[in-house]
């Protein structure tokens, strides 16, 4: 996205957070890994653009 | 005879250097400055009614401010042009410049000039609303630069039709106009690339977007007391998108109460987004906005809570500027909301 500093690669572009050929619990504990990196990286300090692999 | 209205700083003024920089606007009706330029230039075709001179740091620190009571001296004179500057490569002074015309134009409704050198931070901010024209960076090619305004206000004024910013000497404002070639769109590119490989100079006729560089939010520091909102541009809306947003360069964008939801129930949502496959997320739109996972992390202590509404917009074809626009206003309304750090999803 133009402008984003804080970047985590996620899924794929038609399920950004969600993968349909995991069972309905691994695909939640994925989701629920990918929110934490993200909570992760709102809480690390930055001069540049950055992505969170 | 055309009445123009000058606006310079203190130091052009004549009243002083840095130590008149907090001078509050006054007007005079002597010319002064580059005053006399403009007058040699202009001849007897036009009249310099009155010349506004401003401290850089006054207009600078109170941009708003100044910029009306510059208008409230100067419009009691009836103005049918203005010149600012030229302000060279002076940073405060550019912004003057540009602030002063910019009013004219929209407030005044007259063409306005200024003059600046290409490193002028006053540029950028008012490069798109007022004709800037390209100058060196110091005051020596004064005259020059006062010839090829005065040209332009003057062309301005009888309205003829302004040619390409490289043909008239002005900074690109970002507009497209439409012009007839004599040769095809096929002969013209094959042309560009032929310069192009021979390492020639050419010209394109599709400027690529220059996106800006946005200096990275503020860490958060306190997540477990932290309100933390899900916004998406993947164009998750309710059933019957209540807010009409469009399916492919998006003007607007909603905001949808979660407030009691553990979880996105798929019966609830559509996905408005002409641009993906969307039938995994219509199969379960936590997929897309993860409220399942973040309402478990709120009851877990991990964040302070999630925030009640969720924004949504649909990112597909759309124009920069106008969601520049929308961004703004989400950003703002987060704000109000005691929002401190958001999660951004995208298809």
């Amino acid at each position: 996205m133009v402008g984003s500093s804080r970047i985590i690669p996620a899924q794929k572009i038609v399920s950004p957070l969600g993968n349909s050929a995991l069972g309905p619990e691994d695909e939640k504990a994925l989701r629920r890994s990918l929110v934490k990196k993200a909570l992760a990286a709102l809480q690390t300090e930055l001069e540049g653009q950055k992505v969170f692999f | 005879m055309t009445r123009v209205v000058l606006y310079c700083n203190q130091f052009f003024g004549g009243i002083g250097g840095e130590d008149k920089a907090d001078l509050p606007p006054r007007l005079t009706e002597q010319v002064v400055g580059p005053g006399r330029a403009y007058r040699a230039v202009l001849g007897d075709r036009a009249e310099v009614v009155a010349t506004v001179i401003c401290g850089d740091n006054y207009f600078a620190e109170n941009i708003e401010a100044a910029t009306r009571e510059v208008k409230d001296l100067i419009a009691p004179y009836r103005p049918d042009l203005l010149f600012a500057g030229p302000a060279f490569n002076a940073g405060r002074y550019g912004i003057a410049c540009g602030a002063v015309c910019k009013m004219a134009r929209t407030e005044l409704q007259i063409p306005a000039v200024t003059g600046m050198y290409e490193e002028n931070p006053g540029l950028d901010l008012y490069r798109k609303d007022i004709y800037i024209v390209k100058t060196g960076d110091n005051a020596r090619s004064m005259a020059d630069v006062v010839k090829r305004m005065t040209t332009l206000g003057q062309r301005l004024l009888a309205g003829d039709r302004i040619g390409r910013p490289d043909d008239e000497g002005y900074y690109s404002r970002g507009l497209l106009a439409n012009e007839v070639a004599n040769r095809t769109g096929a002969e013209r590119v094959v042309d560009m690339l032929m310069h192009k490989i021979r390492g020639e100079a050419f010209e394109s006729e599709v400027l690529a977007p220059a996106y800006d560089r946005v200096a990275p939010a503020a860490v958060l520091r306190d997540i477990r007391s932290a309100k933390i909102a899900l916004v998406t541009d993947g164009g998750l809306v309710p059933k019957g998108n209540p807010d009409k947003i469009e399916v492919a360069t998006a003007t607007r964008y909603g905001r949808y109460d979660i407030a009691a939801k553990d979880t996105l129930d798929p019966a609830d949502y559509e996905v408005n987004h002409g641009g993906y496959d969307s039938r995994l997320v219509r199969q379960d739109p936590n997929r897309l906005v993860p409220v399942d996972v973040m309402r478990e992390l709120e009851r877990e202590g991990v964040i302070g809570a999630l925030h009640d509404w969720f924004y949504s917009t649909t990112g597909l074809t759309c124009i920069v500027e106008v969601m520049k626009g929308l961004g703004k206003k989400i950003a703002e309304s987060l704000k109000a909301e005691g929002v401190s750090g958001v999660i951004l999803t995208s298809t």
